[in-house]
């Protein structure tokens, strides 16, 4: 009621500042906008030119031979770049599939019940989520290679799975979107603690769990220093390990950057079309619940 | 749930109940814990996890650190290395390090320079997208969420590549506009500059988006307010909503304050390319992968990533104080 009066006083007063665009953040996020599509557009643009051309063509200018450069990575060494995005879509998927699964029942588990080790149990957790996944990937290596893991998918997938940041988006989702009532009246009605959750608790968090799949997915797409360390095979690798490889032989082989190029273009666009298509659950908010 | 009130209703309904349906467990096979098992079976999944994924290896980690090879006759065969205890001697061997210390000054230098830069922007594109009359918005999120998406090495790849001499689009830009000519990005100094770049870059969408999205949850009714008393959007922005999202400001300085030490794919791709512009012990982690694979001494490696990750505990339990009780607050205990 308030803003229908503030339009009409608004209006009134200066009915065209309203409409009027503020041009310096205008401008400034334009700029913001080149600024992060900069490195995208020359990715893409150098995907088309050959390796004279990255060098004798001016930055923006394309070539040609998108193509060329395409089929020679199809066919480098076997078409091993389309086993590495394979190996992507497998780490990536099933490790934020399987972080979801065990992420809403961890968030459902600690935002519904009392038990006794609670606080403690939530706190270490979120220990974990703070301090270092990074540096804990060598000693990890170490205890895999004991157990005769290493070098297999299973190296990459079981860390993939196990998310504090996931746990601790859940439990707020579950906080927010189940309500209590709901789940005494499906008791009341005789459900199974289990059923209640499957039934009731994961339909209404499940907005929320699929964005919690989606920061899964980015992280593990993203991780390149765990699949480093734990694969030496070439056909277990992932996209960014892969390419990696192709970089490092790139320096001695100048040759090869044209295929570097097109090969990062092509890992980005699956997740920039992610992006695009599940725009709506790319939010950090709070208060998505289901019962209004 | 008016119907359930006595146990003989709850037991045996007369009469099909209105609303939810009663759910039967089917048949003997659904599996039904005990109540007081079941918060445990509900967790156990993500603690088992949890312990073999972190608490393992940051215990095998402080075992290591105590470890050391010692070589006996020539060093030749296989028993002439054996692993001993060396007490704290690995410790003293990282403080007394200065490499080390150099690499995680330099991740502190590079700190000071991303997180101000990066958060500095992040605000500011979160406070334009919360605007009235700003146009393109919603390209703006799109776009400067955009490169979230994009793996952190890939993008140092796709930089790195950028700053090379050669095909520089960057260089070319600078001499058409400016008549600047040959920058070296893998200068001593700039190298600061160029990974803090690419940190910017990667990380600005991401923070801009925690903190539009805490905007938007903000009461708009200050806002109107202050319009009705005269304010403009700039006042309103910097005067009201800025120090309103100052908790969440806070917080993403913290986490980015905890990446920054952990910080390795960029520098990392950055050696690849830079011609030794980058060295192998340009961050603390590097320094780390280096001594534990290059130099193959895991125990050194591993009292190195204990010191790493003794530092960062302190950060966190900034962290938790900060937000633990303040978010938690309302659920059951």
């Amino acid at each position: 009621m308030s803003a229908a009066l503030l339009t009409t006083a608004a209006q009134g007063t200066a009915p065209r500042s309203r409409r009027r665009t503020s041009i310096v953040p205008t401008g400034v996020l334009l700029l913001g906008v080149v600024y992060a599509l900069l490195p995208i557009v020359w990715v893409l643009v150098a995907s088309t030119k050959t390796n004279t051309q990255l060098d004798s063509y001016a930055a923006f200018r394309p070539g040609g031979s998108f193509l060329t450069n395409f089929q020679n990575l199809t066919s480098y060494q076997g078409g091993v770049f389309w086993t590495w995005m394979e190996n992507t879509a497998l780490y990536a998927g099933g490790g934020a599939m399987l972080s979801a699964l065990v992420s809403a029942l961890a968030g459902y588990g600690f935002a519904k019940y009392r038990f006794r080790g609670k606080g403690f149990l939530f706190t270490m957790i979120l220990v974990g989520m703070l301090v270092p996944a990074v540096v804990l990937a060598v000693p990890q290596y170490l205890l895999v290679a004991k157990i005769g893991l290493a070098n297999t998918y299973w190296a990459v997938l079981i860390p993939s799975i196990i998310s504090p940041y996931g746990i601790y988006l859940a439990r707020i989702y579950a906080g927010a979107s189940v309500p209590d009532e709901i789940l005494e009246a499906a008791r009341m009605d005789g459900s199974s603690e289990w059923r209640t959750f499957l039934r009731i608790g994961v339909p209404m968090m499940s907005p929320g769990l699929v964005t919690i799949f989606l920061f899964q997915f980015v992280a593990v797409w993203n991780n390149f220093l765990l699949p480093w360390l734990m694969l030496s095979s070439e056909n277990k690798y992932p996209l960014t390990v892969g390419l990696f490889t192709l970089l490092d032989a790139g320096t001695s082989q100048p040759a090869l950057y044209s295929l570097v190029l097109i090969g990062a273009l092509l890992s980005i666009l699956p997740l920039i079309l992610l992006f695009f298509l599940l725009q709506r659950f790319w939010r950090v908010d709070l208060g998505a619940g289901s019962v209004k | 749930m008016t119907t359930a009130t006595t146990a003989h209703e709850y037991d045996r309904p007369a009469a099909p109940l209105t609303g939810a349906r009663r759910v039967r467990p089917r048949g003997g096979r659904h599996w039904n814990p005990s109540p007081r098992r079941t918060p445990y079976t509900f967790i156990a999944p993500a603690v088992l996890l949890f312990v073999a994924v972190f608490l393992v290896p940051l215990g095998y980690t402080v075992y290591l650190s105590t470890q050391k090879t010692q070589v006996q006759g020539l060093g030749l065969g296989a028993g002439a290395r054996k692993q001993v205890a060396a007490g704290f001697s690995n410790y003293s061997t990282v403080f007394g390090d200065g490499e080390f210390w150099h690499s995680v000054l330099r991740a502190v230098l590079y700190g000071c320079i991303l997180i101000p830069i990066m958060l500095g922007l992040a605000t500011a594109f979160a406070l334009i997208l919360d605007a009235q009359r700003v146009r393109f918005q919603r390209l703006g999120r799109l776009a400067i969420f955009l490169p979230y998406a994009v793996p952190t090495l890939i993008g140092s790849m796709i930089w790195g590549m950028m700053y090379l001499p050669a095909f520089s689009p960057i260089n070319s830009t600078l001499h058409a506009l400016f008549g600047i000519q040959g920058i070296n990005f893998f200068g001593q100094r700039i190298v600061f500059l160029s990974v803090a770049n690419i940190g910017v870059w990667g990380g600005t969408g991401f923070n801009m988006m925690v903190l539009y999205t805490s905007l938007r949850s903000l009461p708009q009714e200050a806002y109107e307010a202050a319009r009705i008393d005269g304010a403009n959007e700039r006042q309103i922005a910097l005067r009201i909503k800025l120090p309103m999202i100052r908790p969440a400001v806070i917080v993403t300085a913290i986490f980015s304050t905890i990446a920054t030490l952990q910080v390795f794919n960029e520098p990392y791709a950055m050696h690849q390319i830079s011609y030794g512009g980058v060295s192998t012990t340009w961050t603390p982690l590097m320094t780390v992968y280096r001594d534990t694979y290059t130099a193959n001494n895991v125990y050194l490696g591993a009292a190195e990533s204990i010191v790493i990750a003794l530092m960062m505990f302190v950060l966190s339990v900034a962290v938790l104080r900060l937000t633990n009780r303040q978010i938690f607050g309302g659920e059951a205990r």
